[in-house]
């Protein structure tokens, strides 16, 4: 079969969109877990951004200010979490679970007014002249600005945990808990600031998938996105850059699957649906074979409740 | 000397800390002169660890003063402390092993600091005071002594005014400690306070100028440790005279216990040191120690000796002449191995689960504690009150949670589990770390006892007294090889000091012991 220039075009846009949430939502776990945090409740916090955003652009018409909204209320989800995990101590596995489950709920229940409300899409930042080369052009600059803004989130992400005093507390925090209070240094609050950064990142995930990726509604919209964030930052081995490089590839197999589909070929659909969560599995597989390599990027204390003495 | 016997730096007085059910400090009082390396000395749970977390910062006095050069002060936390010069090298490193030495550093430091200008810091000071360190290492690279030298470098950087070291020789080898003795000194010179913590005597009567002994939370007295005897320290600390060892011959029947021959094994942790060409013999009858500073294989030696970790072939490892390397603990166990774990909480017991399950646990299949799959609790209850009883386990009984006991006790409960299974094959891993002396000597007995009664018993320690004491042959590991095994009255300390620092020739693999190309072939190291 032969594909034109502005066929690959347009797959490679899609694939920058299907992938742009993938790589906001765990970009934002993954900070969460260097700081010894693992936060499960991904989905949920994508759940409740992507329908507050949607009820705040819908009724305003401002779609910055549904994304500030969607932002905010996966902070306030991710502030709940904190407060039961870092600060009553809770098991942080049943915790992300039971917020998870929760979020599902809660924007069920709010979104319901919305189901089938229609919205306009978000305006394509394109910069002049260069979008207009062709192939190129499209796929580096004519993308939509979420794009963009999630390749520098993950840019400022990695200079920060690499660079800075900031970053170098938190992957301090999460190597050894114990050590970094001995010296002085705020556990608990480092962690609240990188589980609040992490539910920030879900809510705009969540926020790009209602008001960009399918500018609508609809009941569990995530659809299991939240999980492959989680797996992504495994994939990952904890590193941003390859962090981006693992949520396009998910995000190349999610439109692979689309086109394949679409060329006709005589496969059923539902097997082709499955082929992003098969490769996870698969991916995670491969890695984890390597134990060795986990365990010397996976930072040492997470999941575990870390309980001063004093 | 620059001691200054004017002012006390610090002053405690009567510092009080309760926890629950225990009174930790009970009126507490202290002084450190400026120059002065003071010696804070007593058993497991005597309240030294917690004194000095209230210097610096950790924890809160519930009563008492603290003063510092003269002033009333009550550090808060452990940057309030370091603000005021106390700074603290702790048993337990704290230190990030995924980040360098300079990350280390300029993690304790108050304010950004370009870490270049740490890294030439960190060399300056540890070329001053002859710690030689790279700042630009990894610490997961480091050996457990290079890694003390950056904790030390570390607080030093922030020109402290009073050092508190806790028990920093027990990962040392004896030149080593030689080694931070002269530092300290050098920084007794230069006026610095050292704050020693330890129950090692021997070390306390060469290096402090002033020994203040708790037992029980409360101070017993201070003394001059330079002009007393160890034996009157010791009797201080454990109020009451300890019981010599007594040392009977052994008696080897020349049956072979345990053959290990031509063992290699990958570590399974990444920073974890590999074992290579291991070949040793257990008769019936001796105690085989293995003395090394802790990081250098044991812990892979003692997986593979109990069957945690299966070996690439099944002859490299004989129980009773049958080989065993393919075997799990199970197996091994119905061949007449017992194991005391280095790890107490999580590998010998089941932190959360109580006493009797605990001994339920390795003893299954013995004394009809299990019938017809179903638990006799009354009989695994009666197992763990009998070990109590018989080994002095200070515990509220047989239904008190592994992770209730101190570690010593716990120890003891572990070791008792062990003997009283009749084993005829023994291995232990640091028996007695971090347990007091009295609770140490009736391991000791216990481990003697078990000999004379014909089992072969291999204690894997970093304690050269203990090694010295129970042992009949004694052999070192370092970077994951094992010297040959030498009869332990004819082994001198500095001997075996030496070749703890890999000073020896390791046996020739598959040479004198094994031989044969097969056996080759099948290594799995390079």
């Amino acid at each position: 079969m032969e594909m034109d220039l502005g066929t690959t075009a347009a797959i490679a846009t899609a694939m920058a969109r299907a992938a742009t949430p993938l790589a906001l939502a765990a970009v934002g776990e993954l900070v969460s877990e260097k700081s010894g945090v693992l936060n499960l409740g991904v989905e949920g916090m994508m759940l409740v951004g992507a329908v507050s955003a949607f009820a705040v652009t819908a009724t305003t018409g401002n779609p910055v200010l549904g994304m500030v909204v969607a932002m905010a209320a996966g902070m306030l989800m991710a502030l709940l979490f904190g407060f039961l995990t870092l600060g009553l101590l809770a098991n942080q596995v049943a915790t992300g679970l039971a917020l998870t489950i929760f979020g599902v709920g809660l924007s069920a229940f709010v979104g319901k007014g919305f189901v089938g409300t229609p919205l306009p899409g978000l305006p394509s930042l394109d910069i002049p002249f260069l979008s207009d080369i062709p192939l190129i052009g499209p796929v580096f600059f004519g993308q939509d600005p979420l794009v963009y803004v999630s390749v520098a989130i993950i840019a400022a992400v990695s200079w920060f945990l690499n660079r800075t005093r900031g970053g170098l507390i938190l992957r301090a925090v999460g190597e050894n808990h114990d050590a970094a209070h001995a010296i002085g240094h705020g556990v608990i609050a480092t962690r609240y600031r990188a589980v609040l950064f992490g539910g920030a990142m879900s809510g705009l995930a969540g926020a790009y998938l209602s008001l960009v990726y399918t500018p609508m509604w609809i009941e569990n919209m995530s659809a299991g996105r939240g999980w492959i964030a989680l797996a992504l930052v495994v994939f990952a081995t904890w590193k941003p850059w390859r962090l981006l490089l693992g949520a396009y590839l998910f995000g190349g197999v999610t439109i692979a699957q689309l086109h394949v589909q679409g060329l006709g070929v005589n496969i059923p659909s539902q097997l082709m649906s499955m082929l992003p969560y098969l490769a996870t599995i698969l991916v995670l597989v491969l890695i984890s074979r390597d134990a060795t390599r986990i365990r010397l990027n996976a930072p040492a204390c997470i999941g575990k409740v870390f309980h001063p003495e004093r | 000397m620059a001691q200054d016997r004017t002012n006390p730096r610090l002053v405690l007085r009567g510092i009080v800390k309760r926890f629950p059910g225990v009174l930790a400090n009970d009126h507490v009082d202290l002084e450190v002169y400026r120059g002065e390396i003071h010696a804070l000395l007593g058993e497991n749970g005597a309240g030294k660890s917690t004194l000095v977390k209230i210097i610096h910062g950790v924890l809160a006095a519930d009563e008492g003063e603290i003063l510092w050069e003269g002033e009333p002060v009550a550090p808060r936390n452990p940057a309030e402390a370091r603000a005021l010069g106390v700074g603290m090298v702790f048993q337990h490193f704290s230190l990030f092993d995924s980040l360098t030495v300079a990350e280390n550093v300029q993690l304790a430091m108050d304010g950004a600091r370009d870490l270049e200008v740490i890294a030439k810091r960190v060399r300056d000071v540890s070329a001053h005071y002859g710690l030689s360190i790279d700042p630009e290492r990894h610490v997961h690279d480091l050996a457990v002594g290079e890694r003390q030298r950056v904790e030390i470098v570390r607080c030093l950087m922030q020109n402290p005014r009073l050092l508190i070291m806790d028990e920093p020789t027990s990962v040392l080898t004896p030149q080593e400690a030689e080694d931070l003795f002269k530092v300290l000194r050098r920084l007794a010179d230069e006026g610095v306070s050292v704050l020693y913590i330890s129950h090692k005597l021997a070390e306390i009567r060469v290096l402090c100028h002033q020994a203040t002994v708790l037992r029980a939370g409360k101070v017993v007295g201070t003394q001059d440790p330079r002009t007393c005897s160890s034996k009157d320290l010791a009797r201080m600390m454990i109020g009451d005279d300890l019981a010599a060892l007594e040392r009977r011959a052994p008696k080897v029947s020349g049956a072979v216990r345990l053959k290990v021959d031509n063992l290699s094994m990958a570590s399974d942790t990444p920073h974890g040191v590999d074992l290579r060409h291991v070949s040793l013999e257990v008769a019936a009858g001796e105690i085989l120690g293995i003395a090394g500073v802790a990081g250098n294989g044991q812990n892979v030696l003692l997986s593979a000796l109990s069957g945690e970790h299966h070996a690439a072939r099944g002859e490299s490892v004989r129980i009773e002449g049958k080989p065993v390397g393919h075997l799990g603990p199970r197996e091994r166990r119905d061949l007449g191995l017992a194991v005391v774990p280095e790890e107490r909480l999580g590998r010998g017991t089941v932190p959360e689960l109580s006493l009797a399950d605990n001994a339920l646990l390795s003893s299954y299949g013995k004394g009809n504690l299990v019938t017809r799959g179903f638990v006799d609790h009354e009989r695994s209850h009666g197992l763990a009150e009998h070990i109590i009883t018989l080994f002095g386990v200070r515990a509220v009984g047989a239904k008190a949670a592994a992770r209730s006991l101190s570690g010593g006790n716990l120890q003891k409960f572990i070791i008792g589990r062990e003997i009283l299974q009749n084993p005829t094959l023994l291995v232990a891993s640091q028996p007695t770390w971090g347990v007091d002396a009295g609770a140490a000597a009736a391991i000791h007995r216990a481990l003697l006892d078990l000999r004379d009664k014909g089992a072969g018993i291999l204690v894997i320690s970093q304690d050269l007294d203990e090694l010295f004491a129970i042992s009949d042959r004694i052999a070192v590991i370092c970077a994951g090889r094992l010297s040959e095994a030498r009869p332990a009255h004819e082994a001198t300390l500095e001997q075996v000091g030496l070749m703890m620092g890999g000073l020896f020739d390791p046996p020739e693999p598959g040479g004198s012991v094994s031989g044969g190309p097969e056996s080759r072939g099948m290594e799995v190291l390079s």
